[in-house]
């Protein structure tokens, strides 16, 4: 209705100072929540994108999920074992092969299987414990993010004669060898080698640049006595949101354990999602403070307006009619202060892109120079929708109390 | 004479520890082209009296009816509907929106009723405002004038939905000598030219020795309702 609503905006407008700083509170609520947001995510999806980066989207493992039935059990109804040995399996993917080739038949990515095991390193006097992957250079190139991370060498030089070993650069510092140098490597089952060192990579992430060592896929099969083994599959999918997908099926098609990226980090992410859930909660708080600002001059301009509420009702506008007209000026007041905070967000946020700085240490793997920020106007939706809510609530409780005044005290009164 | 309101054994009291009756067993009949004063010592309940027959107030017992509908049965918005169709308010205080100028004062009731065009609705407005001679003031705003015509304002406004009764409480109670004639002539006019009620309270016994009839209330009470010869005006 035009006429209660220009008689709102008269309201507003006779209370200027107060109306500024009614909107500027819920404008810098606004403002503030739309630049926290898009930090947030942006960290968020930064912090994922590195995760999607380093890791496999899915790693396929020798394991299963439930433990191996028994044949008994298949036989009979009602079985129960008590101190049961399994029985030695053969370790490994069955069949590496096969599998393989029906993966490669389906799967959207690309995959490289390799031997995982573990086993130590032995170079002047010092004996250090790591994990020795044996892959294929040219598929494991395409899957690992430590393709990209060589200080020298390359998976590619693992291919060129002799027993050849790329390390961690923090490995080859603990042991004190560089390029060139031959260091021994001694399998759990007790067979030794001299490997030469022909790459080293920087991850940045410690454990693996001290923990992790690649020879050919057939030198770990030598070393650990388990000719043409594997027992691990990785796969780096074109959409890593699909991993949780793929994973499922792989399961049910191979029926060893396929985790997804999203379940190896279950617990990264989650953490997330708190993070979240407190982010919402801090600008759910500063919203309402803003919130008071409202209810405060709604609540002035109907005592100084009891007149004109007076009058009104008895020219014959009804209760209805005087709570909506207090609850638009709240309204207008969240509205007008949404419009103000979006403006604010987006130069927050064009302020907080400019910022520039250095981490300075080579443990970072990553140079981060710029905030990572992500826009979308679902922030903006958001922080506007709380602000109107807290407005409208704002707005509803006087305008229920000025709905209510009785015409005849207010008439008295002046009288 | 049909009666345009029809109080019947009309009693308010007011609820407290110790109750007040303000208004006690009114029964009083207004008709057509009537000009009523309402006069009473203060606090006789001449004002809460003109309050419920307003609508302003409900009766806490007793009936009332507004050009023969019985008023007990409806809500608020019914009532807010007739008193803005049927009745035309003037206070003691002009009680104009300080923000609006004269003309858009004199349009809300109409804006408020929908029924008009602006343009309609505007000239219906300036009509009024210069029949009271009010012609030169249209788009002034109401602290721009002196008391007397913010009171003739007032007056507009109650008849912008053209109602067929006018209530008016103390018109002239905060105005000069002066205005107070003007004003009283203008309200005598709404019944003579106009073919308007006019119920008004006063003090002023001046006033209420000119009007059609007099009612004089006492705590409450109805104690004489006497119609005047018409040649005192």
């Amino acid at each position: 209705m035009r006429l209660i609503l220009e008689l709102a905006l008269i309201h507003i407008a006779g209370r200027g100072r107060q109306t500024m700083v009614a909107i500027l509170g819920v404008a810098l609520g606004v403002g503030f929540s739309i630049a926290m947001a898009a930090l947030m995510q942006g960290t968020e999806k930064d912090f994922i994108a590195q995760l999607v980066d380093t890791m496999p989207h899915v790693q396929i493992s020798d394991e299963r999920r439930t433990p191996r039935r028994q044949p008994a059990e298949d036989l009979f109804s009602a079985v129960q074992f008590e101190g049961l040995r399994p029985k030695e399996d053969r370790r490994g993917i069955l069949n590496p092969a096969a599998a393989t080739a029906a993966l490669q038949a389906w799967v959207p990515g690309r995959m490289a299987q390799s031997l995982r095991t573990q086993g130590v390193v032995r170079y002047a006097g010092r004996d250090v414990g790591v994990s020795i992957i044996g892959i294929e250079p040219e598929t494991e190139a395409t899957v690992s993010s430590v393709a990209g991370d060589f200080v020298q060498g390359s998976f590619a030089s693992l291919q060129a004669g002799g027993n050849n070993i790329v390390v961690g650069d923090t490995l080859a510092q603990r042991l004190g060898a560089s390029m060139g140098t031959t260091i021994q490597l001694v399998s759990p089952t007790g067979q030794s080698r001299g490997f030469k060192i022909v790459g080293q990579f920087h991850t940045g992430n410690n454990a693996r640049d001290e923990g992790e060592t690649y020879v050919l896929l057939k030198n770990a099969q030598i070393l650990s006595e388990r000719p043409n083994a594997i027992n691990d599959i990785r796969l780096r999918l074109d959409d890593p949101e699909a991993a949780p997908r793929v994973a499922r099926q792989v399961e049910a098609e191979l029926g060893y354990k396929a985790v997804p990226w999203q379940e190896a980090n279950e617990s990264l992410l989650e953490a997330l999602v708190v993070r979240n859930v407190v982010m919402y909660t801090v600008v759910g708080a500063i919203l309402l403070v803003a919130g008071f600002g409202i209810y405060n001059i709604i609540s002035t301009i109907t005592h100084e307006k009891a007149r004109d509420i007076a009058i009104l009702k008895s020219l014959g506008f009804t209760q209805g009619n005087m709570r909506r007209l207090f609850l638009i000026e709240g309204l207008a007041l969240g509205m007008a202060g949404s419009a103000v905070g979006w403006v604010i967000g987006f130069l927050l946020c064009f302020a907080l892109s400019q910022v520039e700085f250095k981490l300075s240490g080579a443990a970072v793997g990553r140079e981060l120079t710029h905030l990572p920020l992500f826009w979308s106007p679902w922030h903006y939706a958001i922080a506007s929708g709380f602000a109107l809510v807290s407005a409208g609530v704002a707005g509803y409780l006087p305008a229920r109390q000025a709905a209510r005044l009785n015409p005849v005290d207010i008439i008295r009164g002046a009288t | 004479m049909s009666a345009l309101i029809e109080a019947d054994h009309l009693t308010r009291v007011l609820p407290a520890i110790v109750p007040v009756t303000l208004v006690r067993d009114v029964s009083l009949s207004v008709g057509e082209r009537e000009f009523v004063a309402i006069t009473g010592p203060s606090g006789s309940g001449k004002s809460s009296l003109l309050y419920l027959l307003g609508l302003l107030d409900r009766p806490t017992g007793g009936t009332l009816r507004i050009g023969g509908r019985d008023t007990s049965q409806l809500d608020d918005a019914a009532l807010a509907q007739l008193r803005l169709e049927s009745l035309g308010f003037v206070f003691q205080f002009h009680f104009l929106l300080p923000e609006f100028s004269v003309l858009k004062n004199v349009e809300l009731p109409m804006r408020k009723a929908g029924r008009l065009s602006a343009s309609e609705m505007r000239e219906r407005a300036a009509g009024l405002l210069e029949d009271l001679g009010l012609a030169g003031h249209l788009d002034k705003t109401p602290d721009q004038l002196s008391g007397g015509q913010r009171q003739r304002v007032a007056v507009a406004r109650a008849l912008a939905n053209d109602p067929h009764v006018v209530l008016a409480d103390e018109p002239t109670g905060s105005l000069d000598s002066k205005s107070s004639e003007q004003v009283f002539a203008i309200l005598r006019d709404l019944v003579k030219k106009r073919g308007k009620t006019v119920v008004a309270v006063t003090h002023d016994m001046e006033i209420a020795a000119r009007a059609d009839r007099r009612v004089h209330l006492v705590d409450g009470k109805v104690v004489s309702d006497e119609r005047v010869a018409q040649a005192t005006v």
